[in-house]
């Protein structure tokens, strides 16, 4: 079964649209740093490093070499990890399968991009296929707008619904230093008055019908690193460590045509699976929050109904009932989450990395007022495929 | 004062114009899809001998059920809209480094006789019309040259 593994330590840098006073590297050792001092270790402590980004944003492509002075790996075992939009959970899932191995008992995480250095639309259209693809892609937003299409044509969902959760997201940020979006105008404003601003002004672009601009996330420079530790350390280091119950991801399709958009299916069955390796029967009551890797805001309502937190087609009552609010029943994104800051090589990671810190109770303005026993995660990326981790503050048994 | 100071001083160095051509091998399957494209407008699709799925455009394996498929399948050039979007965001196309002319509308298209779907341009913005269960028809290009885009887009019918 392999030994078990907590986060320890968890350090990421402000979310930004443009960091242009550090280069890559100078961001990567930002994020480092502050990891390290939250677990009071130096770098000698670490055995190994996973790294991970997206090549394509930064046209770099050899970033495990080229980022050593920053990330601390010089003259230790270095991986690097590129899956699209779930980088940031590939790389803390690769992090814990070097630590579960037994072969290393401190590893270095770190996730990280500067998306303001290359067209970012234009950049994700070269992760699919080049002959298929490629002609007539319209990047990532239109793909989710083909979705959202679907989901609302299925279930009768209104723009209100989608608004509802960006809503949400943009308030939660608020409370979070870190997010790169901090909309201050929206402070005091009822939420059914926000809802309604988001979809009758035009200053809210529509971008890809039925996404407007405050349905998506945006374009963010940041870094982020965690420290993962084997059962042998990891209570020494941390006074409540954050326990990886259970972690998996799944891949099913090679073609965007080919990805059935009815349900999310590779979501629905990570989540089931890690559920079940948790230990968890009772999603909604068991989770304490989530961190959720929802780059768009109808992901938070369709996809909540495929992790199994309410039956199809009922996502928005689950929202609109502020069940998925800071003092619900299931916080989702303290942090604001993907909505209101993506790096994308880095995304994941500060899913991962905020988790541990509810868990811990060390999330400051943005720590959720619940104890937290069980804390999901997920990423998302490309063709729909997903990873998934619960942190737990129990150790595994 | 210190953001104007650093406004100045803190460069950023371009590219310039990259340019970086690749050959990317179709294979013999999808070289079949293209020909049948080019020479017939026709547009094929494979079965799978043991799901019965037929994927668009035709690949060697179900990676479901992990056989190997063989069997062409003639598909109608007509079908329906599975979902769809009117992009308004301008972005620049990195296969040709210009900026799309925007509104366009994209659709997954299921054509009659597929089980996945073509993704494609339809010629049309208008979201009274252009919807989900929408039946479409493709429209060729007059000179093709082997390309996914000697489908020119799918039009409403
Ligand atoms: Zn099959």
């Amino acid at each position: 079964m392999g030994k078990k593994v907590a986060v320890v330590g968890f350090g990421q840098t402000k979310g930004r649209s443009a960091r242009k006073d550090v280069n890559g590297v100078e961001l990567i050792n930002e994020a480092v740093v502050a990891a390290l001092a939250d677990a009071e270790l130096t770098i000698k402590d670490i055995d190994a490093v996973v790294i991970g980004n997206m090549d394509h944003f930064e046209g770099v492509n050899y970033v495990d070499s080229w980022s050593v002075e920053g990330s601390g790996g010089v003259m230790k075992p270095i991986f690097k990890v590129t899956t699209g939009g779930t980088t940031g959970t590939t790389v803390a899932m690769s992090a814990y399968y070097h630590v579960a191995s037994g072969m290393f008992d401190k590893v270095l995480a770190i996730g990280w991009e500067k998306n303001s250095e290359s067209d970012t639309t234009g950049a994700i259209i070269t992760a699919f296929d080049p002959v298929w693809e490629r002609p007539n892609l319209g990047g990532a937003i239109a793909g989710l707008a083909l979705e959202a299409s679907k989901y609302m044509s299925t279930y009768g969902i209104t723009e209100r619904d989608g608004a509802r959760v960006a809503v949400r997201e943009r308030l939660h940020a608020l409370n979070n230093p870190f997010a790169h979006l901090h909309q201050e105008w929206m402070k005091g404003i009822p939420v059914d008055q926000l809802v309604e601003l988001l979809v009758t002004s035009k200053e809210n672009v529509m971008l890809a019908y039925p996404l407007r601009m405050s349905d998506m996330c945006p374009r963010t420079d940041a870094a982020a690193a965690a420290i993962f530790a084997s059962e042998d350390v990891a209570e020494k280091m941390a006074a409540v460590p954050a326990w990886v119950a259970s972690t998996t991801n799944r891949h099913n399709f090679a073609l965007a045509g080919d990805v059935d958009m009815d349900r999310n299916t590779t979501m629905a069955s990570a989540a089931k699976r890690a559920f079940e390796k948790a230990g968890i029967k009772e999603p909604l009551k068991e989770i304490g929050v989530c961190e959720l890797y929802l780059p768009y805001s109808y992901a938070g309502l369709k996809w909540m109904e495929d992790y199994g937190f309410c039956a199809y087609g009922e996502g928005p009552k689950l929202v609109w009932d502020k069940v998925t609010d800071m003092d619900g029943e299931l916080p989702v994104n303290p942090s604001g989450g993907v909505m209101s800051s993506n790096p994308i090589g880095a995304t994941g990671l500060i899913r991962v990395g905020e988790a541990a810190l509810q868990i811990m109770r060390k999330a400051g303005t943005r720590q959720v007022q619940k104890d937290v026993n069980f804390a999901f995660i997920t990423g998302f990326g490309g063709c729909y495929w997903a990873d998934v981790m619960v942190l737990g503050k129990k150790k595994p048994s | 004062m210190e953001k104007k100071k650093d406004e100045k001083e803190l460069l950023t160095i371009g590219s310039g114009d990259l340019y970086q051509p690749y050959s990317w091998s179709v294979g013999h399957y999808g070289s079949k899809f293209l020909h049948e494209l080019k020479d017939h407008k026709k547009l094929l699709g494979i079965r799978c001998p043991k799901c019965n799925k037929v994927y668009v455009p035709p690949r060697k394996v179900c990676g479901k059920c992990y056989v190997a498929m063989d069997e062409f399948v003639e598909l109608s050039d007509e079908g329906e809209i599975y979902a769809c979007t009117i992009i308004q965001f301008g972005f620049v196309d990195p296969g040709t480094g210009i900026q799309r002319p925007v509104p366009y509308g994209y659709a997954f298209i299921k054509l009659d006789g597929a089980d996945t779907c073509l993704s494609h341009f339809v010629d049309s913005t208008d979201p009274e019309k252009f919807k989900v269960g929408a039946r479409v028809k493709a429209v060729f290009e007059e000179k093709r040259k082997g390309s996914i885009v000697d489908i020119k887009h799918f039009t409403l019918i």
